[in-house]
C-alpha cells in the first residue's frame, strides 16, 4: 500500500512537470493567445474567451487555473467560428480508440516477441536464428507509417481483404471491430516485435549460461520446461523495461497510424488541435497522454515485483 | 545363477578412456584426456586435483551436461551396462534426476533466483516420477527435514535469496536427492561455503549416501575432504588420472609425486605459525599443447630426462588396485635416487624444498 502511495505521488509529480512545461512552451507562441485560438471572433467573444481561460492573468496562475479545471474533468473548449465544443466530449469518445490501439499492439508484440526471443536464444547461432534476426532487423528499420501505408494499399485496396480505414467499436461485434484494428495494430507492432525479440534473445542467451539452468537440466525435466519456467522469467526484466520506455514511441506511432487509417483516436484530437491552434485543447490532450504513459509505466513497475521476488524487498 | 551374480557385481558406472575436448580459437583444449574408472553401488569415489585439472569437466561430461557446440566427447561410459557416452540430451534426460543427479559447486548461482524453493524441489518429482502435487509437496517437506533444514514448511515457500549459503546447499542436496538417484555427483560441494558449514554439508552427504545406498563421486581440490569419506581416490592432473587407489592405500603409500605435493600443500594445525606453506611451484601445463612426456614433469622434483621424453602409463605395480603413472615413484629406491640426484644438481625442488 505504501508502495502504491509512493507511486501515486510520483505519477502526480511527473504529470505536473509535463503539463507545466508544455503550457509554457505553448505560451511562447507569438501574439495574443486569444487571437491564436479564435482569430475569427468578435471583440466581445474574444474577451469572454480570455476571461474563461484566465488568459489575462500571469502564466503560472493561468496554469494553475487550468490544473484546477483539469482535475474536475473540464478540459477546456475547442473554439470554431460557429461553436465551442468541450474537449472532454472528444476525449471521451476518442480515448478508448487509442487505448485499444496501444493495448492490442503491446499484446500482439508480446505474443510474437516472446516465443521468437525464446526460440532464437535457444537456437542461437543456427541458420534459422540468423534468418529470423535478419528479417527482424529489416522490419525494425522500416518506420511504422511506411508499413501502415503499404498494408493499407496492398491489403486494404489491392486485395480488399480488410478495410483500409475507419473504426468500428467493440460493441458492433468482435469481428467487425477486429477488421478495423488489424492493419493499424500490425503496422505499430512490427518494429516493436523486432526490437523486443532482440532484447529478449540477448538476455535469454545470457541466462542460459547460468548455473541454475544447468542445474534445472540435470533434474531431468523437459527442455521446454527449462526454457519457459526457468529461463524466461529471469530474462524478461530488460524486456519489461524496454517495453515501458517504448510505450512513448508507440503513442507517437498511434498519432500517425490513426491518421493513415482514419481512426478517431487521441492522435486525431492532437493533430486537429495543433492545426486549429487550440492550445488549451492541446494542453489537455497532452496531459491525458502523459498520464496514460506514466500509468503504463507504473503497471510495469508492479510487474517487476511479480517477476522478480528480489525486487519486492528492495522497494 | 552365475548371471545374477555377474549382474550384481557389475559396476554401476564404468568409464573407459573418456575424453572431453573443447574447440577454441587457440586449438583443441584437452580438458579430460583419457580417464578410466569404475564405481560400484553404494561406494564413494573421490576425484582430487587442482583448479583446471579437468575434474569438474569430467563430472559434467559424464552426466552429459556440457553444451553440444564446440565440445568433443570420446571414450565409453557405461551406466548399469548401458552405453551413454555419446547419448543425446533426450536419452540422458531419462537418467537425469532419478538415476544420476548433481550437487553443484556454488549454491548462490545454482538455484533459480525467481522460483520458490518448494517448486524447485517438487518439479522434478512431479515431472519425472509423475506423482501428485500434494504427494510431491509432502516429499519435499520430508527431504528438507532430512537435509537438516529447520522450519521446512516455511522454507518451501521462500526464495533462494532468503536463505543462507549453507541452507541453499542443503536445498540443492534435497533437490538432487529428490528422485532417489543411484549416482550422485558432488562437484566441490563445499568450496563456496563457510568453513564452519563445510563439515556439516560433507557429513550430510555421507549420511544420505549411506541411508540411500547411493554411489557418489566427490570432486574436490582438497585431499583432506576425501580422506575419511571416499572408498577410492583418483588424483587428476592436466586432464589425466595420475594415481588411483583405495583411500587407505593411497594415504599409506602414495606413489605419485603430484599426490605427495597435494598432501604437502594442506596447511597443518600442528605446524608452528609462520611456517611456509608447501605450495606446488609453477603452473599446470597448457592443455592445448600438453608436454610430450609426463605432464607433471616440469613441476616435479623427481623428474629425470626420461620423464620429459616418455609419458608413464597408468598401471598397477606391487599392490593390486593401486595404479599410478610415474617412472620414479615416491617411496621407492628409484624415486629416492631421482630426488637425491636432482637435489644434488641444485634443481629447484619445488615440492620438498622451499624454505
Amino acid at each position: 500500500m505504501a508502495f502504491l502511495m509512493r507511486r501515486l505521488v510520483r505519477v502526480i509529480t511527473v504529470v505536473l512537470f509535463v503539463t507545466f512545461f508544455s503550457y509554457f512552451l505553448l505560451n511562447l507562441l507569438p501574439g495574443d493567445p486569444v487571437d491564436t485560438i479564435a482569430p475569427f471572433a468578435t471583440k466581445e467573444i474574444k474577451e469572454a474567451i480570455r476571461k474563461e481561460n484566465h488568459l489575462d492573468r500571469a502564466v503560472p496562475v493561468q496554469y494553475w487555473f487550468w490544473v484546477e479545471k483539469f482535475v474536475q474533468g473540464d478540459l477546456g473548449y475547442n473554439y470554431t467560428p460557429s461553436s465551442k465544443n468541450p474537449v472532454a466530449d472528444d476525449v471521451k469518445s476518442h480515448f478508448p480508440v487509442s487505448v485499444q490501439l496501444v493495448l492490442y499492439s503491446i499484446l500482439l508484440t508480446m505474443l510474437c516477441a516472446i516465443p521468437l526471443g525464446v526460440f532464437t536464444a535457444y537456437a542461437a547461432g543456427s541458420r534459422l536464428d540468423r534468418g529470423i534476426n535478419t528479417v527482424l532487423f529489416g522490419a525494425f528499420s522500416i518506420p511504422d507509417f511506411a508499413i501502415g501505408l503499404l498494408l493499407a494499399y496492398f491489403v486494404g485496396v489491392k486485395l480488399g481483404w480488410l478495410p483500409n480505414g475507419g473504426y468500428k467499436p467493440f460493441g458492433s461485434g468482435l469481428w467487425t471491430h477486429a477488421r478495423t484494428m488489424i492493419l493499424p495494430v500490425i503496422s505499430l507492432a512490427i518494429a516493436q516485435i523486432a526490437g523486443f525479440t532482440r532484447v529478449l534473445r540477448s538476455d535469454m542467451i545470457a541466462t542460459l549460461q547460468e548455473d541454475f539452468i544447468t542445474m534445472a537440466k540435470s533434474k531431468g525435466i523437459s527442455g521446454k520446461r527449462v526454457l519457459w519456467r526457468h529461463a524466461l522469467r529471469p530474462s524478461s526484466l530488460t524486456l519489461l523495461t524496454v517495453a515501458g520506455l517504448n510505450v512513448g514511441a508507440l503513442i507517437g506511432g498511434t498519432v500517425v497510424i490513426e491518421a493513415i487509417f482514419n481512426l478517431p483516436g487521441m492522435g486525431l484530437i492532437l493533430t486537429s488541435a495543433i492545426r486549429g491552434r487550440q492550445f488549451i485543447a492541446l494542453q489537455s490532450t497532452v496531459a491525458i497522454i502523459a498520464i496514460g504513459y506514466v500509468l503504463i509505466n507504473v503497471m510495469i513497475d508492479l510487474l517487476y515485483t511479480v517477476l522478480d521476488p528480489r525486487v519486492r524487498n528492495v522497494s | 545363477m552365475t548371471d545374477t551374480m555377474a549382474a550384481s557385481s557389475e559396476p554401476l558406472i564404468a568409464l573407459r578412456d573418456v575424453t572431453t575436448y573443447f574447440k577454441t580459437p587457440r586449438g583443441l583444449v584437452r580438458a579430460v584426456d583419457g580417464v578410466s574408472f569404475s564405481l560400484e553401488r553404494g561406494k564413494t569415489l573421490g576425484i582430487v586435483g587442482e583448479s583446471g585439472c579437468g575434474k569438474s569437466v569430467l563430472s559434467k561430461s559424464i552426466m552429459g551436461l556440457l553444451p553440444k557446440r564446440n565440445v568433443v566427447r570420446g571414450g565409453s561410459i557405461k551406466f548399469e551396462g548401458r552405453e551413454v557416452g555419446q547419448a543425446g540430451a533426450n536419452e540422458l534426460r531419462e537418467l537425469w534426476g532419478n538415476q544420476m543427479a548433481m550437487v553443484f559447486q556454488d549454491p548462490m548461482t545454482a538455484l533459480n533466483p525467481v522460483m520458490r524453493v518448494g517448486n524447485q524441489i517438487t518439479e522434478s518429482l512431479i515431472h519425472n516420477l509423475d506423482v501428485s502435487k500434494d504427494f510431491a509437496q509432502e516429499t519435499a517437506l520430508q527431504l528438507l527435514t532430512s537435509v537438516g533444514i529447520p522450519e521446512p514448511s516455511r522454507r518451501l515457500r521462500q526464495y533462494p535469496f532468503e536463505l543462507s549459503g549453507g541452507m541453499r546447499q542443503r536445498v540443492m542436496i534435497a533437490i538432487a536427492l529428490a528422485c532417489g538417484p543411484k549416482l550422485l555427483f558432488a562437484d566441490e560441494p563445499t568450496t563456496a561455503l563457510d568453513v564452519t558449514v563445510q563439515a556439516q554439508i560433507l557429513d550430510l552427504l555421507d549420511a544420505q549416501q549411506a541411508e540411500r545406498f547411493m554411489a557418489m563421486i566427490l570432486v574436490t581440490h582438497d585431499l583432506g575432504v576425501v580422506a575419511g569419506r571416499a572408498d577410492d581416490i583418483m588424483v587428476m592432473y592436466a586432464g589425466q588420472a595420475v594415481e588411483k587407489a583405495p583411500t587407505r592405500t593411497l594415504f599409506a603409500q602414495m606413489r605419485h609425486p603430484y599426490t605427495e605435493a597435494l598432501l604437502k600443500s594442506i596447511p597443518k594445525l600442528d605446524q608452528a605459525s609462520h611456517t611456509r606453506l608447501d605450495a606446488i611451484g609453477g603452473r599446470p601445463p597448457d592443455l592445448v599443447h600438453p608436454p610430450t612426456g609426463c605432464r607433471f614433469a616440469p613441476r616435479c622434483p623427481y623428474a629425470q630426462d626420461r620423464c620429459l621424453q616418455e609419458a608413464p602409463p597408468l598401471v598397477s605395480h606391487d599392490t593390486p588396485g593401486h595404479e599410478f603413472a610415474c617412472w620414479y615413484p615416491v617411496g621407492t629406491p628409484e624415486g629416492a635416487e631421482a630426488l637425491a640426484k636432482n637435489q644434488a644438481a641444485g634443481i629447484a625442488a619445488t615440492v620438498s624444498g622451499g624454505n
